[in-house]
């Protein structure tokens, strides 16, 4: 059994479903990508995973356990960390406050941590007195995922991690959810560049409406015609 | 040279020394309102009225002591009961938060709805004040009146305009100092500060990361209620305390915070003075002042006045307008209006 798992999940905002028996899954040390079509649901079966909507039917589990009740904030203090697409740093801090806040549940030392997230992201050494709304988009999102490595998360959940930065600046965040994968986290992504994210997923969610469409590791997907045809453009 | 001495003997005394006592009041003021404004997300109009109240169970403390005999010698006996001025208008805002503004932020109703609601309970409390202590002046000042007195200083510098400073001037602008300074010390240094900064930057990420946001709203609350407390008792200090007055206040309290740049402490406590220098230099009658700096036959024979005290809050409401035209944002970069 996987160690995160999104089972059979219905539900939407208000009356509406969005999401049709939708099941996503993560295991330790993998990397899970979602992907598909605008308006596929990618973002909201993510938010239904951190409990940031509400689902009426199905679970989610972490590591066995029934988490479906539990409030975002309660799911962080279960090992697991979010970073939204947008709005996601303080602006008007700096980045090593930045930091300290994403420890605000830790009561332990957090300077190890916080030495490993420098060392994940040198340039946030450099800037780490800089208010982080003055760093550029890259270096903000890497603001935003050392923010939420900061709880010691077993679960990393990214959505469009790379929306809105240049290809150089891309291929960079990519590399660097790899290192942060290796260090035997779980990483849940939503992407819009499918053909990059599948080529580090292993495991890959084709969504579309709501449901799963195609399910297999990265590879598969990539070699699939049909998912080339349809997604990947060709 | 004496004259220009004179000349400026004589401004330190009308314009300077009031206009840093007043401005002190008006930053004070005016930090509350920009916090409120920064983490709550609404002008809080029931700000000057929240003064009253804090001030009046300082008033009533003060007589209380007076009475047993107690006092601080030369020091005024209201900064004895400041504390407890501080916690029963902590106990009185958290109250009308938990009564009124809580319901409003669980159906996250939109900041007009908040302004609005404030008014009520500005409302409210400016009726519960005159009801306990009514509405007349009130005075309960005492101790020293004088740090320098007038005689005093024309003897020691031998000029003929003197320069007096109040005992009261002198501590507004001590305490509003130290005040400063430890908002300030807990916003940037402290965990709770931290994240009350955080909360009023990204309220979804510091829930994200598990800030308590009815820890902070707490903690706001109590901390608008100290410089609420303070400010007013201040205020009272200098001049004297009247329930109308201080719901007046907020005029040139919002003036000062919007001037600043609403949700920026620092621009509340800039926005403070340059609110009270103005309306100080410009209902301050120069007759005199050009009667010394001006050749002789050329004194002016009229007050040389720009605007009558009367009009004092006319200049808060010009600067608003001002700055609400050219400058919304306020002169440090605050949220805007």
């Amino acid at each position: 059994m996987s160690y995160l798992i999104g089972e059979a999940m219905t539900g939407g905002y208000g009356g509406v479903d969005i999401l049709h028996e939708c099941t996503i899954a993560v295991d330790k040390g993998e990397i899970a990508v979602i992907v598909g079509p605008n308006g596929a649901g990618k973002s909201t079966a993510m938010k239904a995973v951190f409990g940031m909507l509400d689902i009426h039917t199905g679970n989610i589990l972490l590591d066995g356990e029934d988490i479906t009740a539990l409030t975002p904030q309660a799911r962080v203090a279960k090992g697991m960390a979010f970073v939204p697409q947008t709005n996601n740093i303080f602006p008007s801090m700096s980045v090593e406050q930045n930091l300290e806040m994403g420890a605000f549940l830790r009561t332990d030392d957090i300077n190890t941590t916080m030495e490993e997230v420098y060392q994940l992201f040198p340039i946030l050494r450099e800037k780490r007195n800089q208010n982080a709304g003055e760093l550029s988009g890259g270096q903000r999102q890497q603001v935003a995922v050392g923010r939420a490595l900061m709880t010691q998360p077993k679960v990393l959940m990214l959505d469009e991690p790379t929306a809105g930065v240049s290809p150089i600046v891309m291929d960079e965040l990519f590399d660097l959810i790899i290192d942060i994968a290796r260090t035997g986290l779980s990483i849940l992504m939503v992407e819009q560049n499918a053909r990059q994210a599948l080529n580090i997923a292993d495991k890959g969610y084709v969504l579309v409406q709501g449901r799963n469409r195609f399910t297999d590791t990265g590879q598969a997907l990539m070699n699939d015609p049909e998912v080339r045809r349809s997604f990947l453009g060709g | 040279m004496e004259s220009w001495l004179n000349a400026f003997a004589l401004l330190s005394n009308f314009v300077i020394v009031p206009a840093l006592a007043y401005g002190s009041q008006l930053a004070l003021g005016a930090l509350g309102v920009s916090l409120v404004f920064g983490i709550l997300r609404f002008s809080n109009f029931a700000h000057g009225d929240t003064m009253a109240f804090g001030t009046m169970v300082v008033i009533l403390f003060t007589w209380w002591f007076q009475s047993m005999g107690i006092s601080l010698g030369p020091l005024p006996t209201a900064l004895l009961a400041l504390p407890f001025g501080i916690f029963f208008c902590a106990l009185f805002v958290l109250a009308s938060d938990r009564l009124v503004y809580r319901f409003y932020r669980k159906k996250r109703a939109d900041p007009v709805i908040f302004l609005i609601a404030s008014v009520g309970i500005m409302f409210v409390t400016n009726g519960i004040v005159r009801f306990i202590i009514g509405p007349d002046d009130q005075n309960f000042a005492d101790g020293e009146r004088f740090i320098i007195r007038a005689r005093d200083f024309k003897e020691m510098t031998g000029l003929a305009e003197g320069v007096s400073i109040k005992l009261s001037q002198g501590i507004t602008f001590f305490t509003m100092i130290v005040v400063v300074a430890a908002v300030f010390w807990f916003l940037n240094r402290t965990r709770s500060g931290k994240s009350m900064r955080a909360y009023s930057d990204n309220e979804d990420l510091a829930l994200l990361s598990g800030i308590n946001p009815d820890r902070v709203v707490a903690i706001t609350w109590i901390i608008a209620a100290a410089l609420a407390t303070i400010a007013g008792t201040l205020y009272g200090l200098d001049k004297s305390f009247k329930p109308f007055t201080y719901f007046q206040l907020l005029l040139p309290i919002f003036a000062a915070a919007i001037v600043g740049g609403l949700g920026n402490p620092l621009g509340a406590i800039a926005g403070g003075f340059v609110i009270a220098f103005s309306e100080i230099t410009i209902t301050y009658a120069y007759k005199r002042f050009a009667g010394y700096l001006l050749p002789e036959g050329m004194q002016p024979d009229g007050l040389v006045q720009l605007l009558s005290t009367d009009y004092k809050f006319a200049v808060s409401f010009i600067i608003l307008l001002l700055v609400l035209l050219v400058r919304p944002h306020g002169i440090f970069k605050g949220t805007g209006v």
